[in-house]
């Protein structure tokens, strides 16, 4: 089963529909107890860094550090994928999980944020969550900040800067563009989620 | 590279796809899920469904309409029409949208657009201004275009930005339907004023017309609704034109 964490950060419909589309067993939950018992763990998230503030509300921060921790196959999407990093810019108060090293930052001033469309990924080889993603695939962004490009980037994509798309990290995972929107390319990333082993 | 992105639009009455010319003159181009997950195959980068007649007891068809297009739609899907509180809205994120976009109700209460992005993120609020030509400017219409506010719209817009909105969703009314081309003048001033995305509709006719749009209007998007309906322009053979002319599109896709 695969537990999708709902910590009050937006609309989770359209994350949890693909996953159906897929015939994947998931189950959106605000309990840690459930986070725990899932086999898989899909964090996802849209909107201000501080949404996360959520996380530590309900009692879920320590649920998704252990069942990371635990191995279990771990997927951030967009906010869920910032989560990942030490912190952002956005919410300097707020701590991410830290499991990868860097912090998120907003775009430079010469290009229009928020970034907002479909953007071309330059996918690096070896990756298990992009396999068979063909090399200059397009994925839907929507976001403000941006997280750099750093040891377990497995795709970046530029946008005034090159920023971190996919991560990859033993059993973490993250995204920052949105799967479930990004059409074919989209639903195969996430299809490689549910195989991962 | 950050594509420009094509979107298609469905004017949705009483459960059917219409399109009119100059808000008028309604004809039916089909079932809703059927025309958006055809335009999805086809190459659309985003549908957006706008509910034009709104009345109150439809509201229930609109949000089966809803749930029955978004169920095998993977690109972003936004519905608009009636939309006058926040309860509103979130019926429409239930039934499966991922953002709304909100004309009348924000032109008289701005702190809806606050409201609704503090509860759903701002990239969900998509603010749609109505504007047509009067007196040398660019005067904002409530009421599917019924109602003249005496608004400028290009303030107007700023002032949708500043209040939170995501995406400005800019239609020209002396353009709308007449496939003449998009106004880019109107295009351009709005997008120069807000750092927001802002997806140009009305005046759609060829491939041309999408290029002047990107080039000249500075748009981030553009919206068609009757020329991917009656197979007059086709998105694939439109993105295909537009990939020649070097203005950068999802494609192939």
């Amino acid at each position: 089963m695969i537990a999708i964490v709902d910590y009050g950060a937006g609309n989770l419909n359209s994350v949890k529909k693909a996953f159906d589309y897929l015939g994947a067993e998931v189950v959106v939950t605000t309990q840690p107890e459930i986070v725990a018992t899932a086999d898989k763990i899909v964090l996802p998230g849209v909107g201000h860094f501080s949404a996360l503030a959520g996380l530590d509300h309900k009692g879920l921060r320590d649920a998704l550090l252990q069942g990371a921790g635990a191995g279990k196959p771990f997927l951030g999407i967009c906010l869920g994928m910032q989560w990942l990093f030490e912190g952002s810019d956005e919410a300097p108060q707020l701590a991410g999980a830290g499991i990868l090293a860097g912090r998120c930052r907003p775009f430079p001033a010469s290009v229009k944020s928020p970034h907002v469309g479909w953007n071309s990924l330059a996918v690096r080889e070896g990756s298990r969550l992009l396999r068979y993603i063909p090399p200059d695939s397009f994925v839907y962004y929507t976001h403000s900040f941006q997280a750099p490009v750093v040891a377990a980037t497995t795709a970046s994509s530029e946008y005034g800067v090159q920023f971190s798309a996919a991560v990859e990290q033993g059993n973490i995972f993250g995204v920052q563009f949105h799967p479930e929107k990004s059409s074919a390319v989209g639903l195969l990333i996430l299809k490689n989620f549910c195989e991962v082993g | 590279m950050l594509t420009k992105r094509i979107i298609a639009c469905l004017d949705v009455d009483g459960g059917r796809v219409v399109k009119g010319v100059q808000f008028r003159d309604l004809r039916d181009a089909g079932d809703p899920a059927e025309c958006a997950a055809a335009h999805a195959r086809d190459g659309a980068d985003e549908i957006v469904l706008l509910d034009i007649t709104a009345t109150s007891g439809r509201r229930q068809t609109m949000l089966d309409v809803v749930s029955r297009t978004a169920r095998c739609l993977f690109i972003p899907f936004t519905v608009g029409g009636g939309i006058r509180e926040l309860s509103d809205a979130a019926a429409v994120f239930e039934a499966g949208a991922d953002k709304i976009a909100i004309n009348s109700a924000a032109a008289k209460d701005s702190t809806l657009i606050g409201k609704i992005a503090a509860r759903f993120g701002s990239q969900a609020v998509v603010v749609a201004i109505d504007a047509r030509r009067v007196n040398g400017g660019f005067e904002v219409f409530v009421a599917g275009g019924r109602i003249p506010t005496g608004r400028d719209a290009v303030q107007w817009a700023r002032e949708a930005a500043a209040c939170g909105a995501g995406e400005i969703l800019l239609t020209s009314m002396d353009r709308d339907g007449t496939q003449s081309g998009f106004d880019c003048e109107l295009v351009q001033l709005v997008a120069d004023a807000v750092s927001i995305p802002v997806i140009a509709s009305g005046g759609a006719g060829s491939a041309r017309d999408f290029i002047e749009v990107f080039r000249n209007g500075r748009a981030d998007a553009a919206l068609a609704a009757s020329i991917f309906h009656f197979g007059i322009e086709n998105i694939a053979q439109l993105k295909s034109e537009l990939h020649a002319a070097h203005v950068p599109v999802r494609w192939p896709c």
